[in-house]
């Protein structure tokens, strides 16, 4: 029972995207593995494992009724199904600011090169259209250690965003 | 001495509601003794409910010593435990050995005053805070036949520790 497909889906977003599509994959005889859906920008966007016996094509039209009637991009890529081998993060990071280009570059970079593998990242832009600002959730893996990642952040923070390092500590009882 | 099977979710005995300890004794003495060898065979586990391996009664180890910068009493017994008084809520990761590889966010509380019963049916108070507190929370959780799964909240936008303002 291989045979895993991501499915990227986008549009604008609408009441009953996910009940739709996921409808059409159950009918299809499809499974449903991990799944990240969220609007983003008034955009609707999906990226959902899914497991199916057939082909990229026969997926793809087994999509195109749902697809077209609400104006949907559809993506799919063959992969690796691997469930059941999930990374835990050891830490979290919080950061926020007046919104500008290079935030994310900035940071990360800064991350990257002190050993963090990022796990999960979700940024908003909020407060006015005049004065936008940026806020971003990183959860990764401190693979050079806690001290690493908050001397680069400590560097990045010097030019104006604000950051906060948090370690996650996970109970296992 | 024997390392017990621990059981795992979907089990419906780890549904039950579990009986309080009524007989101080020799076989009690012997079952803490099990719960406590299979804890120790679990190399992150920091808590083990007597619920975890089909003994439906009010017992559990919470032993967070292992884990570094924590404030830890050492091995806590519960028997019969109670949480007498909360103060404060905090969010935190949490997994379980009866439920592998998924870990979620659960709001507990950052104080608890505790009252437990030792092998010998005396009762021990200990004031608790932050991990050390979430552990003892999550086993009596067990012993009610709750599960973390019960009291998940979201990943994203999760009320994380609050900065202090003082």
């Amino acid at each position: 029972m291989k045979n895993w497909y991501m499915l990227t889906v986008v549009g604008k977003d609408r009441p009953g995207i996910v009940a739709h599509v996921t409808s059409a994959l159950f009918d299809g005889g499809c499974n449903l593995g991990e799944a990240s859906m969220i609007r983003l920008g008034g955009n609707f966007t999906i990226m959902l494992m899914v497991q199916h016996q057939g082909s990229v094509k026969s997926l793809q039209e087994m999509l195109s009724s749902v697809t077209e009637s609400l104006d949907l991009h559809a993506h799919i890529d063959k992969i690796e199904g691997e469930l059941h081998h999930h990374v835990e993060p050891d830490v979290r990071i919080t950061v926020f600011g007046a919104d500008r280009a290079g935030i994310v570059a900035k940071i990360t970079g800064a991350l990257a090169e002190a050993g963090l593998n990022i796990l999960n990242l979700e940024s908003d832009v909020g407060g006015s259209e005049s004065q936008p600002i940026y806020v971003m959730h990183i959860e990764g893996c401190a693979n050079e250690g806690i001290e690493s990642l908050q001397s680069a952040l400590d560097v990045v923070t010097k030019e104006g965003i604000e950051a906060k390092l948090t370690p996650i500590e996970t109970l296992i009882g | 001495m024997a390392v017990l099977d621990i059981l795992v979710y979907p089990d419906e005995r780890l549904k039950q509601v579990a009986m309080p300890v009524e007989n101080f004794d020799s076989e009690l003495e012997a079952f803490v003794a099990d719960l406590e060898e299979t804890i120790r065979a679990g190399p992150a586990c920091v808590g083990l409910a007597a619920t975890q391996v089909g003994h439906p009664q009010r017992i559990a180890i919470v032993d967070v010593s292992v884990k570094p910068k924590v404030k830890t009493h050492g091995r806590i017994l519960l028997i019969n435990p109670e949480i007498t008084a909360w103060e404060g809520y905090v969010v935190g990761r949490e997994g379980c050995m009866s439920v592998p590889d998924y870990t979620g966010n659960v709001i507990r509380a950052e104080q608890i005053t505790l009252e437990t019963f030792d092998l010998s049916g005396n009762k021990n108070l200990y004031q608790l805070e932050g991990f050390e507190a979430r552990a003892v929370q999550h086993e009596i959780d067990h012993l009610d036949g709750m599960l973390f799964l019960d009291r998940l909240v979201s990943r994203r936008n999760d009320l994380f520790r609050r900065k202090t303002y003082k």
